[in-house]
């Protein structure tokens, strides 16, 4: 990869974590960023062409209001930084991964996450990225990742996760 | 897997014992609504052989657990009894069972030869000093001991109720274990009544919502084997399974069977869009069912097989349509507050079964198939997922419990929604499907 390209992209996601107000996949201390999330031992996250920075720096997921699919302003932004870094590391494939929350019942949740995943995946598509590169699934309620029955674990259960694959682009 | 266990199929043969068959007064009529339960004594079965000593009070167990499980039936405890059954012709002595209040009265024999066991009953009226019917024998294996009772037990209630029974019959369902964000499920089959589990599945794939069909004989049900959900066909003696369903960028899900075996309706999901689609299992030719961008699934078919109720989000939010079998227009059945889900006809054809959420809770239901007469039966933090029993009297679901702690578990109510209780399960349990009454 060029260097002025990672350059670039780095600059960008930058410029993306500073506006953020989710610090889940974000740094908080952008400067900070080579020190990955935080956890102090190297897990490539400080390479802008790793897995872990795509995860970490960029953000693979975006979230949903209860019973839509609807991208949110923020969603949006991550998507235009997983866009950019997608078109930058172009052997990369993805699969997008739609779920809901447990208020719903489970063949309507595996619909409504496979709604999500197409949002993602329309979007993705729209701003440039191949189509043959995506791939999407839907889990439905069935893979949480936070397990309380409240509104902070339920709006972080419905998402949708970009998961990369390398070297499997046709 | 001990898969042997499974296809041991036991052969059943039924013998009248008696000719001489006499409807008594004694009746329960189920639809009027039962407040009381009847009491009825059980006693241990008369061992008939030295190797059959075992199973008499085994089966007597067993069939007092069945009657009573249906909160239609009260045992009588066995320590007021006053009469004790040590020959199975000898003549009930009806003062002694009048005077423990006992209103039925249910006696039986075993016999064990080798594997072979043979059981017969009788039931009598205690206060009208008849008996109920004629007795009947049943012929099996040791084996298959608990299936005898079951089939004693289903004849008590028959002749009782006037209803079909429903004892000796099957569940499929998930099997599930491990925390909400680590769970692990696996296709599980079992008795009504939670014994004889079965696994069908390992658990390494996610599995969702077997589906037995009208025979019994063959579950459908949704894995992630692949990565995506893709639906199977099981046969539940041989445990072999096919992939039925394998276009390549879609997912399918929630297969039933038709009535007849024959066809397969389920939802494939593309594009952002489910919709309902119909399969013939042999030749594997499909046909959409609805089209539109709004999401149709949870199809399930008449007892008939000419119309096909399914949920659909195409007014906005989830609620119950019913079409023909080849799609076209579909009515709108369900317009009460709330949404309305995964809706199941009943083996009578007269009621839909259905989920609902209403105001955070969630309930489970029954509606007549116009839509009217709506009763919900039960409320909880997470129900859903009615399945019928064989004779539509009660409906079995999955309860979710609230809270990082909370596990599934299966339920069963009675249609009046009485009898709500809970079936046991080593591990949590979901998805239940109830398959029809053996032969």
């Amino acid at each position: 990869m060029k260097m002025i390209t990672k350059a670039v992209l780095l600059m960008s996601v930058l410029a993306l974590a500073a506006c953020s107000n989710k610090s889940d996949f974000v740094g908080d201390d952008v400067v900070d960023l080579n020190a990955g999330a935080g956890s102090g031992f190297d897990d490539g996250a400080n390479d802008p062409t790793s897995v872990a920075f795509f995860q970490q720096s960029v953000g693979d997921r975006v979230f949903f209001e209860v019973d839509t699919s609807a991208l949110t302003g923020q969603g949006r932004l991550i998507l235009d930084g997983q866009t950019r870094w997608l078109t930058t590391n172009s052997d990369y494939t993805a699969i997008i991964e739609g779920h809901a929350d447990e208020q719903g019942t489970r063949e309507y949740n595996v619909a409504l996450g496979e709604r999500r995943a197409n949002t993602v995946r329309d979007y993705l598509v729209s701003k440039g990225v191949p189509s043959s590169r995506l791939r999407v699934v839907s889990f439905g309620k069935e893979r949480p990742i936070e397990i309380c029955s409240q509104e902070g674990c339920y709006a972080k259960n419905r998402r949708a996760v970009t998961v990369l694959a390398a070297g499997l682009s046709g | 897997m001990t898969l042997r266990v499974l296809m041991a199929v036991v052969a059943i043969c039924v013998l009248p014992l008696t000719a001489w068959a006499q409807n008594g007064p004694l009746r329960i009529e189920i639809t009027e609504g039962v407040v009381e339960p009847m009491p009825f004594a059980a006693p241990n079965f008369v061992p008939e052989s030295g190797a059959a000593n075992e199973f008499a009070e085994r089966l007597a167990r067993v069939v007092v657990s069945d009657l009573a499980g249906t909160g239609l039936f009260r045992e009588v405890p066995r320590d007021a009894y006053i009469g004790h059954i040590t020959s199975f012709d000898a003549p009930v002595q009806y003062a002694d069972w009048k005077a423990i209040n006992a209103q039925a009265l249910v006696t039986g024999a075993v016999n064990v030869s080798g594997s072979n066991l043979s059981v017969k009953f009788r039931v009598f009226d205690v206060f009208s000093g008849a008996e109920i019917g004629s007795g009947l024998q049943f012929a099996g294996t040791t084996q298959g001991w608990r299936r005898m009772a079951h089939k004693v037990a289903d004849q008590v209630y028959a002749r009782i109720t006037g209803e079909q029974p429903y004892f000796d019959s099957r569940l499929v369902y998930v099997s599930e274990q491990g925390p909400k964000d680590k769970r692990r499920k696996r296709l599980a089959i079992m008795d009504y009544d939670g014994a004889n589990v079965q696994y069908l599945t390992g658990s390494e794939h996610l599995v969702l919502a077997p589906r037995f069909s009208s025979t019994g004989d063959r579950v459908l049900y949704t894995s992630y084997e692949t990565g995506f959900p893709r639906i199977y066909v099981l046969d539940v003696v041989s445990v072999k399974r096919r992939e039925l369903e394998s276009q390549d960028g879609s997912m399918s899900f929630a297969p039933r069977f038709s009535p007849d075996g024959r066809t397969v309706v389920y939802s494939l999901a593309r594009g952002g869009n489910t919709d309902i689609f119909r399969m013939d299992v042999s030749s594997g030719s499909s046909a959409r069912l609805t089209s539109g961008p709004a999401i149709e699934t949870a199809p399930s078919y008449s007892p008939d097989g000419r119309r096909i109720v399914f949920e659909s989000d195409r007014s906005g939010s989830q609620q119950i349509y019913i079409m023909g079998a080849n799609g076209g227009e579909a009515k709108r059945i369900s317009f009460g507050k709330g949404r309305y889900g995964t809706p199941v006809w009943s083996p009578r054809g007269d009621l839909i079964a259905f989920t609902k959420q209403s105001k955070g809770r969630f309930h489970i239901g029954v509606m007549r198939t116009d839509g009217s007469e709506e009763r919900l039966l039960t409320a909880s933090f997470l129900d859903e997922g009615p399945t019928w029993s064989p004779n539509g009297r009660v409906i079995m679901f999955t309860r979710e419990a609230q809270g990082s702690a909370g596990s599934a578990s299966l339920y069963s109510v009675d249609i009046s929604g009485r009898n709500l209780k809970r079936i046991p399960t080593e591990g949590g349990a979901s998805d239940p499907s109830w398959s029809p009454l053996q032969r």
